[in-house]
């Protein structure tokens, strides 16, 4: 061998209260190589990846690091040795400003200018948009994104770890971060990517490991294996497409939006402006965009989170909501499921069954007299677990120690059991594996066909694409005229994510 | 060797049981050895603060009437903690509702039976709530702290007291003593036949129950905790976090009134400038002992009841202050917020040079 791995992994075991998170894994990443590595959720990726960066110790095996045996107590050597990371769960500082964010991830202390002028420097190279003195609370997840990867770039990484990045990106900026990444690896940085997207491993990786239940399964190509087959051996069995009954007519329109409009909540928030929109029974409608545009505004003031003064700009049924909190919309038969998992959709600390009490108390029934009856919420959390293929102990497990598919998981199960007529939801599938992904989408499909009227609000395009029936772009707030996605084309709907309008804004 | 701190993937129980525990238990150690290090016969005074007034019948009763004040504000005071609501006055709730039955009693002069006694107690429960209703307006209205605001109100209080037992309520034949004139004894809480315990204990014995099950039963108490954990889940979840700040602040000062309420009717049967001892403040301590759950007040409320007496015992015992029961609860409150992190965290000892897994 000419030269020796940049990291090479043998025997790796980590052992968890009751878990086997990683079973004598071993794999080798070459110096300059894009490396995949695959696996469901709770297949021991995460936990791998927190063992490379020092986060974690194994219990067992060895790193080595350019041939030389290396122990990695923590993230500041890992970071010395020339090993980045971008995580899949951000940590940031909600109220500092993405510069005070990223001068506190340095080792080394940086002048602020410098820092400013070094991370303008790194985005314009690599064509990343972050405004350095914007507060991080009032970002949205593909921003806040984008300030860990510069964070990483800064240091000049040999190997760079990735976990999950593209979730919430454009098309384009998906295509511009592989040139980031492409660019990185010729320069001779390794990248471990960690993803659930196959196409995205076929397009962009040399190799690919997969795990599965803690254990290495395969590694392998993926310029000669499929998708399909990749996804197979990952969730170790054969994977179903969405299916669908063909030729559907849609019925009465269920949600009707009309003229929706809303103030920015805050100074960097996203005001809503003049968003029409109907969705009919049966139908899945799909709103595409690039993060931060307005996404989170508009879910909150579908599902009554935020309150419109005009009742009649929100209708479902033909009852105007639009003044209506959450609650009381739910009682019209809406529901929601929110992109942040932990802390909106769920409460972390709570029990699943708990957390079953905070959107289905009312419809189900779950309270008389004042009290809830728990045996009501622990058997509607049993019944959410066992029909979404839940990965928990059971309805007594606390909503955070569950990993973030199965926890998504839940928490669709959770609104869709309860046969909303009409169902907003924000990145369903977001940090979410392929066959969970793909539980999630033919569990919407499902709904659809009983004849309720879906919302998906995504930055995945493949996602609404092969979901949705119509679908429309919002971009600054406002939404585009929707199209029916069998003639929609994806140039165009790249054009409308990107704010090229060719009607009223070129007009300024 | 390194300390690191590991989460846990469950909080444990078994940490959240021991932890207060042995905060009492390293409070009594340290108190050992401080008192031994200035020249005190320290295992002296520790035993006599928190074992003597448990060894002692005759000092039971005392511990009784001194608990109930201190468990039924702790009661109010956790609920309010575990919306994240920070109400640091009870005190001053405690004296302004003293101070509503107080006129009350005033009103019907001597006359009237026993609903006079019912009808004070309902006084207090109201002024106690009305006075943390300010702090709850503050807060939701100009997002004023109610740390702050509500602590404050409890020096608004004193001075309230010492207008109204100085001038408008002085008692007329009390020799120009700042004081209200006794209550008549019709008018007062029933007590346990030879003895100083009233009704109001037997109402801190129950009170437990009942907010337990609020708590952990009731849509009302779910709220109170999705609230407290996240107000964005809460507003998912359809709940108004203001309304929930307001309710949690009232109750907190309902329950601060009703034991000020008590204590007037049932124990003093005055009001004087000497009514504040502190119990608002020391019910904080409670709460936070009893890990903010019910049951754990009751027990916290008679530890705490219980240095109070021994403190008075110390006093003639070994002859240090009465204040030093005072250093002997803020040590407790000190151990216990410190320990507060191995319910979540575990401690793990890491050698820091080995090379791991050989």
């Amino acid at each position: 061998m000419a030269s020796p791995a940049r990291l090479e992994l043998t025997g790796i075991t980590k052992r968890f209260p009751g878990v086997l998170a990683n079973d004598n894994v071993g794999f080798s990443v070459k110096p300059g190589e894009i490396h995949a590595l695959l696996g469901e959720n709770g297949a021991g990726k995460s936990t791998l990846v927190k063992m490379i960066y020092g986060i974690m110790q194994p219990d067992a095996g060895e790193i080595r690091w350019d041939g030389q045996r290396i122990s990695v107590p923590n993230p500041k050597v890992a970071r010395k040795l020339g090993i980045g990371m971008v995580f899949q769960h951000f940590s940031l500082f909600e109220a500092m400003t993405v510069l005070e964010n990223i001068a506190l991830g340095m080792d080394a202390k940086i002048p602020a200018r410098e820092l400013e002028s070094r991370i303008l420097a790194v985005m314009g190279q690599y064509g990343l948009k972050l405004e350095p003195h914007r507060i991080v609370s009032t970002l949205s997840v593909g921003e806040r994104q984008r300030i860990e990867i510069v964070r990483a770039l800064l240091l000049n990484p040999k190997l760079l770890i990735m976990d999950e990045p593209t979730s919430v990106l454009t098309p384009q900026e998906v295509e511009q971060l592989f040139a980031v990444l492409r660019k990185l690896a010729e320069e001779g940085c390794s990248i471990l990517y960690i993803s659930h997207k196959l196409h995205e491993i076929k397009a962009l990786c040399d190799t690919a490991t997969i795990l599965r239940g803690g254990q290495l399964v395969d590694t392998c190509d993926p310029a000669v294996e499929t998708s399909r087959s990749m996804a197979e051996k990952m969730i170790g069995g054969s994977l179903k497409d969405i299916s669908r009954v063909a030729g559907r007519e849609f019925g009465a329109t269920k949600l009707a939006v009309k003229a929706l409009s809303l103030a920015a909540d805050g100074p960097f928030g996203t005001a809503l402006s003049d968003i029409s929109f109907n969705v009919r029974a049966g139908e899945i409608f799909g709103v595409a965009g690039v993060a931060g545009n307005g996404q989170n505004a508009l879910l909150l003031a579908l599902s009554g989170e935020a309150t419109n003064a005009d009742p009649a700009s929100v209708t479902v049924d033909g009852v105007a909501v639009g003044h209506m909190q959450a609650r009381a919309r739910r009682g019209h038969g809406m529901g929601s499921v929110p992109e942040e998992r932990n802390g909106h959709a769920a409460v972390p600390i709570f029990t699943l069954a708990d957390n079953a009490v905070l959107t289905a108390r009312d419809r189900l029934g779950m309270v008389r007299a004042g009290l809830i009856d728990a045996k009501a919420a622990r058997t509607y959390a049993g019944e959410v677990i066992e029909a979404f293929s839940v990965k928990a102990t059971g309805p007594g497990a606390m909503a955070e120690s569950l990993s973030g598919g199965n926890l998504q998981k839940y928490i669709m199960g959770r609104e869709i059991l309860q046969k909303p007529q009409v169902l907003i939801v924000s990145q369903p599938t977001w940090g979410v594996d392929a066959g969970a992904a793909a539980a999630i989408h033919q569990a919407l499909v499902d709904l659809a066909a009983t004849g309720s009227a879906i919302v998906v609000i995504s930055q995945d395009l493949d996602e609404l694409l092969s979901l949705c029936d119509t679908m429309a772009v919002i971009n600054g707030g406002r939404l585009s005229r929707p199209m029916a996605v069998a003639d929609a084309k994806i140039d165009e709907i790249g054009l409308l994510m990107g704010g090229i309008h060719g009607d009223v804004a070129h007009a300024h | 060797m390194r300390i690191k701190l590991e989460k846990r993937r469950e909080p444990s129980m078994a940490m959240l049981v021991t932890t207060p525990i042995a905060s009492v238990l390293l409070t009594m150690l340290i108190g050992i050895v401080v008192f031994d290090l200035i020249g005190i016969d320290g295992f002296k005074a520790v035993v006599d603060i928190f074992l003597s007034p448990l060894l002692v019948s005759y000092k039971w009763q005392d511990v009784a009437v001194k608990a109930a004040p201190l468990i039924i504000i702790a009661l109010g005071l956790s609920m309010g903690n575990r919306a994240q609501v920070w109400n640091i006055g009870a005190e001053g709730q405690y004296v302004i509702g003293a101070l509503c039955s107080a006129g009350v009693g005033i009103a019907f002069g001597q006359t009237g039976g026993f609903f006079v006694v019912l009808l004070m107690i309902a006084a207090g429960v109201a002024g106690g709530g009305l006075w943390a209703a300010v702090p709850a307006w503050l807060r939701t209205k100009f997002n004023v702290n109610e740390i702050l605001s509500s602590l404050m109100l409890t020096y608004v209080s004193f001075q309230v007291l010492g207008y109204l037992v100085g001038g408008p309520w002085k008692d007329p034949n009390g020799r120009n003593f700042p004081a209200t004139a006794p209550l008549a004894d019709s008018q007062t809480l029933p007590v346990w036949p030879d003895s100083t315990v009233h009704l109001g204990v037997l109402i801190a014995l129950i009170l437990p129950f009942v907010f337990w099950v609020i708590m952990a039963r009731s849509e009302f108490g779910y709220q109170v905790r999705v609230v407290g954990s996240s107000t964005t889940a809460a507003r998912h979840g359809g709940f108004d976090s203001k309304r929930t700040i307001w309710a949690t602040l009232i109750i907190g000062g309902a329950m601060a009134g009703l034991a000020g309420a008590f204590e007037f009717v049932g124990v003093l049967h005055k009001m004087d400038l000497g009514f504040p001892s502190g119990y608002g403040f020391t019910a904080i301590i409670v709460a936070f002992l009893g890990r903010l759950n019910p049951f754990g007040c009751l027990i916290a409320g008679i530890v705490l009841a219980v240095t109070y007496v021994g403190g008075q015992m110390a006093q003639t015992s070994v002859h240090i202050p009465n204040s030093t029961a005072g250093i002997f609860q803020a040590m407790m409150l000190f151990f216990i917020l410190a320990s507060d992190i191995l319910v979540r965290y575990r401690i793990r000892l890491i050698a820091s040079t080995k090379a791991a897994g050989v």
